[in-house]
């Protein structure tokens, strides 16, 4: 197990970068502590999967340097580095066993045959595959050769870290679930350092200790997913996590009072905010429906099960508002913001309030 | 709705019927109709039974044309195929170099078949032809006129030049569909280069692999124009393959009775191969 240290690393798949868009990765300068279980988060195309690749080795950053327990690893091989890395859809070798599979990465490093033998059972055991060892792996199903995917990295015990590159999109929602919480457990049993790219927000947020956000080639947020959850640091950590997401407004500020329209809005605190776009977030789980406060019209009542989500218009802006599932809506409903919910952004970015 | 039952239906399938009648049906059954008769010519015929079947059958001219076959099919499967695989997996994957090698394979094939072997006779000519002189004058006898062993070795370059890029295209094919992910798979797991080839590369160009043997096997199997261009079938018979015996007993010596029973054992042979060409490839889908 190791401490991963991404230093400055910035990457572009042109030969020649100029620009700041010319970059995939932007700058990246981060620590993955050893032993974390952590969750790239981001959309599609914003450089998470770009930053796994140049931890394992796959590919060669052009700026930065990477460290493992302080060892400049940049310029070794993926072989050197002694990663493993399970890849979206699962990678098996068609015409060997299960086990052969198992024991593949392995024999290619001249284990004795006895260790093999030791190690491969016990990952199968992990990863509930034993009583299917001497089938060929190519007849089995999609989340069973993930399994094997998944389990080709566990069995080199003395791996720096496990790196997961959105395993579970072929996976069925029920196994899921099921193969999450495994993770969870060998991560815990184990105490392997774990980096886990996903796009699903209930993945990263399930899994990991540390959520870390990207957007366009950079990390927007590191937190844990409570963080993330209650003070999103940039508005689209805000969008990004939650559902729906945080309802960002623009406001004029005053003080400790912000203007938007005709309503006029009581903050927690006076915002330390320069000049620039000034918005105010605040998630629908803050926002109070009922009888007193601004006035909105309601435009839709969707019932997603354990909550009702109401959208509503408020000031010429649609908002977002969630209520619990007996909740009635009133005739003319007006909304309050919970203080305890309000964040103020300026230029995107999250700003203190003081008091 | 009430359905109609009738058979007026069939009608629509007769155009078909027709037509691969006339194709294909009529010209067996004529060739059936000599298979089992003598002609001395004037459209007399007499009935002759299984006797040129059975003359066939046994004659050494037959049985020696179709071991003579048989080694050339062999020989060329054990050239082209490893050559084809070894000249796929080191064909460029991306970049301006993909279409020039495309392009470069794909030249053999585009060429007609007479065209190749009026090319090779004239290359391997020692005294026009730039191979036959070149090799002479480094002292190598080489004429593929009189030499039977100089004859088949330049009628199976020639099929080696003429048909590798195919075992290549196709392998090719196969090696462009495999994702990155297997490669970098095989890196995290510290796979060598040979393992690579060994568990994915392989594996993955099997079912290529195994139509360009069939095709190859097959086409060798059936191949007259080249080899008959270049040598005619000699030195001798040495050169003579199974469709170039059949030419000559059909046009060169006009026995109509034995060349069409040869021509219906020859039919049987490449239907039986045929046949074990659909079974392996429908078994082995089904076992994917």
């Amino acid at each position: 197990m190791a401490r991963i240290e991404v230093n400055h690393i910035r990457h572009s798949y042109l030969p020649n970068p100029q620009k700041d868009s010319d970059f995939a990765l932007r700058e990246v300068h981060h620590t993955f502590e050893d032993g974390g279980a952590y969750a790239l988060l981001g959309p599609s195309g914003c450089g998470k999967t770009t930053l796994l690749n140049i931890i394992s080795g796959l590919l060669h950053p052009s700026h930065g340097k990477l460290l493992f327990n302080g060892r400049d690893v940049t310029n070794l091989s993926t072989q050197e580095r002694n990663i493993a890395q399970v890849f979206q859809f699962p990678v098996i070798y068609d015409t060997m066993t299960v086990y052969d599979n198992l024991a593949f990465p392995l024999r290619n490093r001249r284990v004795p045959e006895a260790d093999v033998d030791r190690k491969v059972r016990e990952t199968l055991d992990m990863i509930d595959l034993a009583s299917m060892a001497n089938r060929k792996a190519r007849g089995l199903t999609a989340d069973q050769k993930q399994k094997i995917s998944l389990g080709r990295g566990l069995v080199r015990s003395d791996v720096n870290a496990i790196l997961f590159d959105e395993p579970l999109t072929v996976i069925d929602p029920h196994m899921k679930w099921v193969l999450r919480s495994q993770l969870k457990q060998l991560h815990r049993r184990f105490g392997y350092t774990m980096v886990y790219v996903t796009h699903d927000q209930t993945e990263a947020l399930t899994f990991a200790d540390q959520v870390v956000v990207m957007y366009d080639g950079g990390i927007v947020q590191i937190g844990t997913p409570a963080e993330l959850f209650e003070r999103p640091r940039h508005t689209f950590v805000g969008y990004f996590i939650g559902s729906p997401g945080m309802n960002v407004l623009p406001v004029a500020l005053e003080g400790r009072t912000a203007t938007l329209g005709a309503q006029r809005i009581e903050l927690p605190g006076v915002p330390k905010a320069e000049a620039g776009t000034v918005e105010l977030g605040i998630r629908p789980e803050y926002v109070r429906l009922g009888r007193e406060g601004m006035a909105v019209q309601v435009s839709k009542v969707e019932d997603v099960g354990r909550h009702k989500v109401v959208r509503a218009n408020l000031e010429g802006r649609e908002i977002a508002a969630v209520i619990g599932e007996d909740d009635e809506v009133p005739a003319d409903a007006k909304v309050r913001f919970d203080p305890a919910g309000i964040n103020i952004y300026a230029d995107s970015w999250r700003v203190e309030m003081g008091v | 709705m009430e359905k109609t039952w009738n058979n007026k239906a069939w009608f629509l399938v007769l155009p078909v019927l027709v037509l691969v009648a006339f194709s294909a049906v009529i010209p067996l059954m004529t060739v059936v109709n000599y298979s089992v008769q003598d002609t001395f010519g004037n459209n007399v015929f007499f009935w002759a039974g299984t006797e040129w079947f059975e003359e066939l059958l046994a004659s050494d001219r037959f049985w020696e044309a179709m071991v003579r076959n048989l080694i050339f099919s062999f020989i060329i499967l054990a050239i082209e195929v490893p050559l084809g695989i070894f000249i796929a997996l080191n064909m460029p994957k991306k970049g301006w170099g993909v279409p020039v090698c495309l392009v470069l394979m794909a030249l053999p094939l585009l060429i007609p078949w007479n065209v190749v072997g009026t090319i090779w006779q004239v290359f391997g000519r020692n005294d026009i032809g730039l191979l036959g002189y070149y090799v002479n004058a480094l002292g190598l006898d080489y004429n593929y006129v009189q030499d039977p062993f100089d004859a088949w070795v330049t009628v199976i370059i020639m099929d080696v030049w003429h048909w590798t890029s195919l075992v290549v295209l196709l392998c090719y094919a196969g090696l462009v569909s495999i994702p990155d992910a297997f490669y970098q798979a095989a890196k995290i797991d510290g796979a060598s280069r040979w393992a690579v080839f060994r568990y994915i590369q392989l594996p993955k160009m099997q079912r290529v692999l195994l139509i360009a043997v069939l095709l190859r096997f097959m086409d060798s199997f059936m191949i007259y124009t080249e080899p008959f261009v270049v040598t005619g079938g000699g030195p001798g018979n040495s050169t003579t393959f199974l469709s170039i015996d059949l030419v000559k007993t059909a046009l060169g010596q006009f026995d109509l009775g034995p060349a069409a029973a040869m021509s219906l054992v020859y039919f049987l042979i490449i239907l039986l191969l045929s046949w074990v060409f659909y079974t392996v490839m429908t078994n082995y889908d089904a076992e994917r």
